[in-house]
C-alpha cells in the first residue's frame, strides 16, 4: 500500500502540491490524471525520492519513504519514464539488464543477457535489437525497451511517468495493452500519470484527478463518467469552459 | 530610479558568487567522500581513462609541441640581448616541465574534457537519465561522477609527462635545425640542468587539474538546466570554471613549491 498523507511541494513560490492524500492499494493499478504542470509527476517522483516534500508524509507498506534503507527501497521499483530514459552509452539488452549487472541484484553476465532478452520477447522485441543501441530504434520501440527495463529486476511496484506521449494512437494502444498485461501478470501495484484517456480507460482500476495541488477526485475507473465532479468532467471531456481555466 | 539599486545589485551578485562557491565545495566533499565509499565501478573508471587520457594526448602533444618549439625561439631571441642564448636546452626544459607543460596540457585536457563530460551529463540530466540512474538503485555521484574524477587525475600526470617530453623535443628540433646548436650539447644542457623537482611538481599539478576539469564537469553537469540552452550553458560554465581555477591553482602550487 502507498499513502500520500497531505503532501505539499513548492518549487520557489510556486506551489505544486498544497496537500495531496492518496492511497493506492498492493495490486492496484491507480492512474493520476490531471493537465500539464499540475504536479504529477513531482507526486510520482516524490514517493520516490527524487523530489523531497515540503511537508506531509508518504510511506510504502507503513515505511516512512525517507527513512528506509535507499538500494533496498528502491530494489522494489521499476519505473518507465515519459522519454524512456535509456542509456545513449549502452546497448539495449544492457539498459535492460542494468539492475541485473550491478548492485544487489546483480547476476553473472550471462545469465543477465539472457533474462533482457527474454523480457525484450516479453514486450514485443525481437532478440536482434538486444544489440543495437537506443538511438538506433524508433519512439515505440524505445518506449519497449523503457518497459523491459522496468520490469527486469520482477518489481513489486512500478510506475509508468505518460507511456504514451509521442507515439501514435496504434503504437499508444500496443503499450497500454502491454502495460496492462504485464502489470496483471506480476500482480504489480501499478501507478501511472498521464492525460491520454485512452491509456486511463485501458490500464487503470481507480482513477485520481489532481488539479490546484490537491486531489479533486478518486474512484474506479468506470465511475469516471458519471462523477458529477465538474474538474473530471471537464478534463475527460476535453472541454475549454469549465472550472479548469484554459489558457488560449 | 532608487539610488540603492546600484548597491543591492552588487550584494545579488556577491551573494550569488558565494552561494555557486558553497555549492561548488558541498560538491567537492561528497565527491571525496564517494571515492572512499564502495561500490566502485571499475569498467566506468576504465572507459573514463580512455577517453580523458588516451585519446587527449594528440591535442596535448600538438600544443606543447609547438610551445616547445616557439619558447626555443623566444629564449634564444631573448637571450641573445645578453649574450646567453646558451640558456635555451635549459630554460626550455625547465620552463615546459614546471609550467607550460602542466598548464596548457591542464587547459587544452579542460576544453576538450570538461565540455564533453558537462555535455555529456547535462544531456543525461534533462533526458531524466540521471533519474533513471537513482530508480535502478545507482548512485549518480558514484557512477558518474567517481569514475571521471579519478580517470582524470590519474591521466593527466601522464598525459603532463608526455607533453612535457613533447614539448622538449618541440624545443630540440627548433635549436638543432633553426637557431645550429650542436645535438649532443643540447640534450647534455636539457638533462643536466632538469632536476627531479621540477618534472615532479609539474605532475602534482597535472593531477590536481585533472581533478579540476572533471570535477567542474560533472558539477556542471549534474546541475544543468532544462533544455539544449540549458546544456550548452553548463558546457560553457564548465570550461570557463575549470580554464580559471587551473590558472588560479597553478599560481598558488607554485608560490607553495617554489616561493624562498
Amino acid at each position: 500500500m502507498i499513502t500520500l498523507d497531505n503532501v505539499h511541494k513548492a518549487f520557489g513560490a510556486n506551489k505544486v502540491l498544497q496537500g495531496v492524500n492518496l492511497s493506492i492499494p498492493r495490486g492496484e493499478s491507480m492512474v493520476i490524471i490531471g493537465g500539464s504542470g499540475t504536479g504529477k509527476s513531482v507526486a510520482l517522483k516524490s514517493i520516490l525520492g527524487l523530489v523531497t516534500p515540503d511537508s506531509g508524509t508518504i510511506t510504502v507498506d507503513g515505511q516512512d519513504v525517507t527513512h528506509v534503507e535507499r538500494d533496498a527501497f528502491l530494489a522494489r521499483f521499476g519505473m518507465l519514464f515519459q522519454g524512456g530514459a535509456l542509456f545513449d552509452s549502452l546497448t539495449v539488452w544492457q539498459n535492460v539488464g542494468f539492475r541485473l549487472l550491478r548492485g544487489s541484484l546483480k547476476r553473472p553476465m550471462d545469465e543477465a543477457r539472457e533474462i533482457a532478452i527474454e523480457k525484450l520477447r516479453r514486450v514485443g522485441l525481437k532478440p536482434e535489437v538486444a544489440d543495437q543501441f537506443p538511438a538506433e530504434l524508433s519512439g515505440g520501440m524505445q518506449k519497449r525497451v523503457g518497459l523491459a527495463r522496468a520490469i527486469a529486476a520482477e518489481p513489486e511496484i512500478i510506475f509508468f511517468d505518460e507511456p504514451t506521449t509521442g507515439l501514435d494512437p496504434i503504437m499508444s494502444g500496443v503499450i497500454n495493452e502491454l502495460i496492462r498485461e504485464i502489470v496483471v501478470e506480476m500482480g504489480a501495484t501499478a501507478m501511472t500519470i498521464t492525460h491520454d484517456m485512452s491509456s486511463v480507460r485501458a490500464i487503470a482500476d481507480k482513477v485520481a484527478m489532481l488539479h490546484d495541488g490537491v486531489i479533486q477526485w478518486t474512484g474506479p475507473v468506470g465511475d469516471m463518467d458519471d462523477s458529477g465532479n465538474p474538474y473530471l468532467d471537464q478534463f475527460i471531456h476535453g472541454r475549454a469552459e469549465g472550472p479548469i481555466e484554459a489558457v488560449r | 530610479m532608487n539610488l540603492l539599486a546600484p548597491i543591492a545589485l552588487i550584494g545579488r551578485n556577491t551573494m550569488g558568487i558565494l552561494a555557486a562557491i558553497g555549492r561548488i565545495a558541498i560538491f567537492f566533499v561528497q565527491t571525496l567522500s564517494h571515492i572512499v565509499r564502495p561500490p566502485f565501478y571499475f569498467k566506468e573508471f576504465g572507459h573514463a581513462l580512455l577517453t580523458i587520457g588516451y585519446f587527449s594526448l594528440p591535442v596535448v602533444g600538438l600544443t606543447t609541441f609547438f610551445t616547445g618549439g616557439a619558447l626555443a625561439l623566444q629564449i634564444y631571441a631573448g637571450g641573445a640581448r645578453f649574450n646567453a642564448e646558451s640558456v635555451v636546452p635549459s630554460i626550455v626544459a625547465i620552463g615546459m616541465a614546471r609550467e607550460l607543460g602542466p598548464v596548457l596540457g591542464g587547459l587544452m585536457v579542460a576544453a576538450r574534457v570538461a565540455s564533453s563530460i558537462a555535455a555529456e551529463i547535462g544531456t543525461m540530466k534533462v533526458t531524466e537519465q540521471i533519474d533513471a540512474l537513482v530508480t535502478l538503485s545507482t548512485h549518480p555521484m558514484k557512477y558518474l561522477t567517481v569514475p571521471r574524477v579519478l580517470a582524470a587525475t590519474i591521466a593527466v600526470p601522464f598525459l603532463i609527462a608526455v607533453g612535457d617530453s613533447i614539448g622538449i623535443m618541440g624545443g630540440y628540433i627548433v635549436g638543432v635545425s633553426r637557431l645550429d646548436f650542436n645535438a649532443a650539447v643540447y640534450l647534455h644542457n636539457t638533462i643536466g640542468f632538469l632536476e627531479s623537482w621540477d618534472v615532479v611538481s609539474g605532475l602534482i599539478k597535472g593531477a590536481v587539474f585533472g581533478f579540476i576539469v572533471a570535477l567542474m564537469g560533472c558539477y556542471y553537469g549534474m546541475n544543468s538546466e532544462r533544455g539544449a540552452q540549458g546544456v550548452g550553458h553548463a558546457t560553457k560554465s564548465a570550461v570557463v570554471a575549470a580554464s580559471i581555477l587551473i590558472l588560479a591553482s597553478n599560481y598558488l602550487l607554485t608560490e607553495l613549491f617554489f616561493s624562498a
